[in-house]
């Protein structure tokens, strides 16, 4: 079981209830698919991924970055249970999508990042020590379905 | 995962803009990799204050954003430009590598902070890759 403190369950939520998801999701993938372009290989039927500035403007990463949040939102809804709420996303990921776990890793940095250029000096070391813990535990809870 | 020649022009833009805020870069970026790492204080058992923005950190964060400023200059040579660095990591700090990572990603966190509309995937992606290979070079001596 995941051990949260008062000021980690806070944090969470403030950082989440005031993020715009479409905004967030769409930064976070586009980062990931330009700064790691190797995570491209997942997406071979989004049409034009040539550069950064097609991969920005792509509609399908748009949309697909909004999905993508929204699963993380059901983490954050779910904080104490992160691991059961995930068991079918843990499965989808690895049986269907068949994605090397590695790359949660990379898609969490660059949310990390995003997060960081929203909240600015907010951002403190704590906030970023709480954020960074709950990403973990996201990652750690959607490789456990993997054999 | 070599720099190319656009890498190469975007770090050392990026670098100028920076530049003023460097001794806050380093500050920061050290300070969060103390706290949001905490295996990371094991290098530094012998400073009086670990907390984030304590005199030690701020001191030592100046000296570390120095190193790659250095870098950045020596930037069509880390291997040579760097070498006394890696010489002393080597053999004196005996830093584990894989801390260059952790700290790479608190700059990379850092920049994002206090330069958002200047840190654009592109220059993510040229960063990003500049301190892996400046990680690279200061491992090199290492065995």
């Amino acid at each position: 079981m995941v051990e949260w403190t008062d000021f980690e369950r806070t944090t969470i939520q403030n950082i989440f209830s005031k993020m715009n998801y479409d905004v967030v999701g769409q930064q976070a993938l586009a980062r990931c698919l330009i700064v790691y372009p190797w995570t491209q290989r997942y997406f071979g039927n989004f049409g034009n991924l040539y550069n950064a500035a097609a991969i920005m403007g792509n509609p399908m990463v748009a949309a697909h970055g909004k999905v993508v949040l929204h699963g993380l939102d059901r983490a954050v809804k779910n904080m104490d249970n992160i691991k059961a709420e995930y068991a079918e996303l843990s499965v989808l990921h690895s049986e269907k999508l068949h994605v090397d776990p590695d790359n949660f890793k990379l898609l969490g940095d660059c949310l990390t990042v995003v997060c960081a250029a929203q909240l600015g000096a907010a951002f403190t070391p704590e906030v970023q020590a709480a954020f960074q813990k709950f990403l973990a535990v996201v990652i750690s809870s959607l490789q456990r379905q993997y054999h | 995962m070599s720099l190319s020649a656009n890498d190469k022009a975007i770090v050392k833009a990026l670098w100028a803009k920076i530049s003023p805020k460097a001794g806050d870069v380093g500050n920061e970026a050290l300070s969060r990799m103390l706290y949001v790492y905490p295996q990371t204080k094991t290098y530094f058992s012998h400073w009086s204050d670990l907390t984030p923005g304590s005199a030690p950190v701020r001191k030592h964060g100046k000296k570390i954003i120095a190193g790659i400023g250095l870098a950045v200059e020596k930037i069509d040579d880390l291997f040579s430009g760097l070498l006394t660095l890696s010489e002393l990591h080597a053999f004196q700090l005996r830093v584990d590598p894989a801390n260059f990572r952790i700290l790479s990603h608190n700059i990379l966190v850092v920049l994002a902070m206090l330069f958002p509309d200047d840190f654009t995937p592109e220059a993510h992606l040229a960063m990003d890759k500049f301190l892996a290979r400046v990680a690279l070079a200061l491992s090199d001596k290492y065995r």
